[in-house]
């Protein structure tokens, strides 16, 4: 068998092939087709209707309510209710209302496993490549083509391997090494191809820093983000109730298949911040350290786990958010928010004067305008394009949940590094 | 083969422009009237059916809502021409039913001019006043995909499919 890439042998797997080679168009069986309250039941019962069409296999359909909820008006409350609806109606196995953001949600719940070939209604989807998995994004009248045949098809991808060498300082995340790959690279740089990661700094991640830099490669145009399944990966899924056997010899790139490799030097890359308005437009913290903040936002799929809340407590023990800012925080699920509870984490961050919010994709999608009137914002969400978070005229910086703690604690872009050299002077 | 009238805007055009979140709850010609209105206020008002947009590198960036595509089919813009677009941009675009065509030569093509589009042959034919007509190749596309831009998009087809099915 020629060598193949991972991403390769998840869409030869997927086609029915042994093989597969780069820009062959191939049609797949999609193994789990997930979608939300805003690009799912909305969209998809009224072109199901029309067609007089079902789903075909609802055990391979999960479906989260979390862009509009909480609901906060009628339009919210209209939406949520065919969602729900629906869902009785089709008796759906897999729902989950309102306990977090899918992409969180849905890994957590055992969902994603290695070798699977899966597609969301959501830009964010290659989060479950972090598995081994193939996942990416669809519009909701793809998702309906998913539904009703249970295929989609794909131009198999170039594979663009981010090799990590070295180990990331204490306070730099995997959101900071997103946002340097993107700034050099671009929004579109991945071009829709693959991004796989692998190196050292990847091999010492937790899942959940993984999953950041899978959800980010979004950001980077990529059509998903892959990383090979190993012991940490096989923990996770553990956790989540899956004890299923995992190839972890085969679910891996071979040494001679085909694809680009870009390394990079963990150990000296700095914090960084995507200024307004691109994620593209990322700059070590040091560029940018001065520049005033009124509201801090530690949210979304990308930067509110169980990991970042821990990363913002870090900073924050101990200490009061400045008086001229407000720290918004939404964790990413009720899993993280309690796991976080447990850890002494949420009373670290509420002690420092953090408001804490429902565990949905509240501000980050912009949906309920959550932000207006604040000029500038430092979020450790995935996108800052001009009216992202709601308003038009709120500048976004995009940045780690250190480097938003340490923001919210002086109200001014800083050097997270700084006040977690002093916190750990002061233990000592 | 029939003239589009272009109306070019620029690079990174991002789906949040497009389609932005503050409008997402409002029905589909609602949000359109908001289509872009950060960046060009005023274009989603001049666009005419059968109009098409030119623009820089990366088209469509961002979000996986097709609102970003719908917005554009809704003001009955025809095409979008691009040197790149966004690959989720790309895909909802055909199943939608809109051109989104790859031209490495895009930024040739003034606002203004009239444009013919061969999706088949992979190529543009560009119209201004006064000049002789110029010839852009363009990206070749499956033939799938340009029939399903044709039937009006993927639930076009899959509706004749289905009502195939019912007719047999």
């Amino acid at each position: 068998m020629p060598a193949q890439t991972l991403a390769q042998k998840l869409i030869a797997k997927a086609s029915g092939r042994q093989a597969v080679d780069q820009d062959d168009i191939v049609t797949c069986d999609v193994d789990l087709a997930m979608f939300h309250d805003s690009s799912g039941p909305r969209r998809l019962k009224p072109m199901l209707d029309k067609l007089g069409a079902g789903i075909w296999d609802k055990s391979k359909v999960v479906l989260v309510m979390d862009h509009y909820v909480p609901e906060e008006d009628d339009d919210s409350r209209r939406i949520l209710k065919i969602a729900r609806d629906w869902a009785g109606e089709l008796n759906l196995p897999h729902v989950y209302d309102s306990i977090g953001i899918c992409h969180v949600v849905v890994p957590q719940k055992g969902h994603i496993r290695p070798g699977m070939f899966c597609v969301g209604g959501d830009s964010h989807s290659p989060t479950g490549g972090a598995f081994g998995a193939y996942m990416f994004g669809i519009g909701s009248t793809e998702m309906l083509g998913v539904v009703v045949t249970g295929k989609i098809w794909v131009k198999v991808p170039r594979t663009i391997m981010m090799q990590w060498n070295g180990r990331l300082q204490a306070g730099v995340t995997a959101k900071d090494m997103m946002l340097h790959m993107i700034g050099l690279y671009g929004t579109n740089g991945a071009d829709y191809n693959v991004v796989e990661f692998r190196g050292s700094a990847i091999d010492a991640m937790t899942m959940q820093e993984r999953m950041t830099l899978s959800n980010m490669t979004a950001e980077l145009g990529a059509q998903t983000g892959l990383i090979a399944p190993d012991a940490t990966t096989v923990d996770f899924l553990q956790q989540a109730g899956v004890h299923e056997d995992v190839d972890l010899a085969h679910w891996v790139t071979d040494p001679d298949a085909d694809y680009e490799v870009r390394s990079f030097d963990a150990s000296s890359l700095a914090p960084m911040v995507a200024a307004p308005h691109s994620p593209g437009n990322a700059h070590p913290v040091d560029e940018l350290a001065g520049t005033p903040v009124q509201v801090a936002y530690i949210g979304a799929c990308t930067g509110a786990k169980l990991e970042d809340l821990r990363a913002a407590a870090a900073v924050l023990k101990n200490r009061k958010v400045a008086t001229s800012v407000r720290l918004l925080v939404a964790p990413a699920s009720q899993q993280d928010q309690r796991d976080a509870e447990r850890q002494g984490i949420m009373k670290t961050l509420v002690d420092a004067g953090a408001q804490v919010f429902a565990t949905s994709c509240g501000a980050c999608s912009g949906y309920g305008n959550a932000l207006a009137g604040a000029d500038n914002v430092i979020s450790s969400t995935a996108r800052n394009f001009k009216g992202r978070m709601g308003s038009p005229d709120t500048n976004v910086y995009l940045a780690s949940p250190y480097t938003v703690a340490a923001a919210a604690l002086t109200g001014r872009v800083v050097d997270p590094r700084n006040i977690l050299e002093g916190a750990s002077d002061a233990a000592a | 083969m029939p003239l589009h009238k272009v109306w070019r805007v620029g690079a990174n055009i991002d789906t949040d422009s497009l389609a932005p979140g503050a409008y997402m709850k409002l029905e589909l010609k609602d949000i359109a009237q908001h289509a872009l209105e950060n960046n060009y206020p005023g274009l989603a008002q001049a666009i005419r059916p059968g109009d098409v947009l030119v623009a820089g590198p990366n088209f469509g960036i961002g979000s996986s809502r097709e609102q970003a595509v719908g917005v554009l089919v809704s003001l009955g813009v025809k095409a979008v021409i691009a040197p790149s677009f966004s690959g989720l941009y790309f895909r909802n675009a055909y199943n939608l039913g809109l051109l989104a065509i790859v031209c490495a030569d895009a930024d040739r093509i003034p606002e203004g001019a009239q444009v013919e589009i061969d999706a088949r042959q992979a190529q543009l034919r560009v119209h201004e006043d006064g000049r002789e007509p110029f010839v852009l190749s363009c990206q070749r596309l499956p033939d799938f995909l340009i029939d399903m831009a044709e039937a009006g998009g993927l639930l076009n087809q899959l509706q004749r499919t289905y009502q195939a099915r019912i007719d047999a």
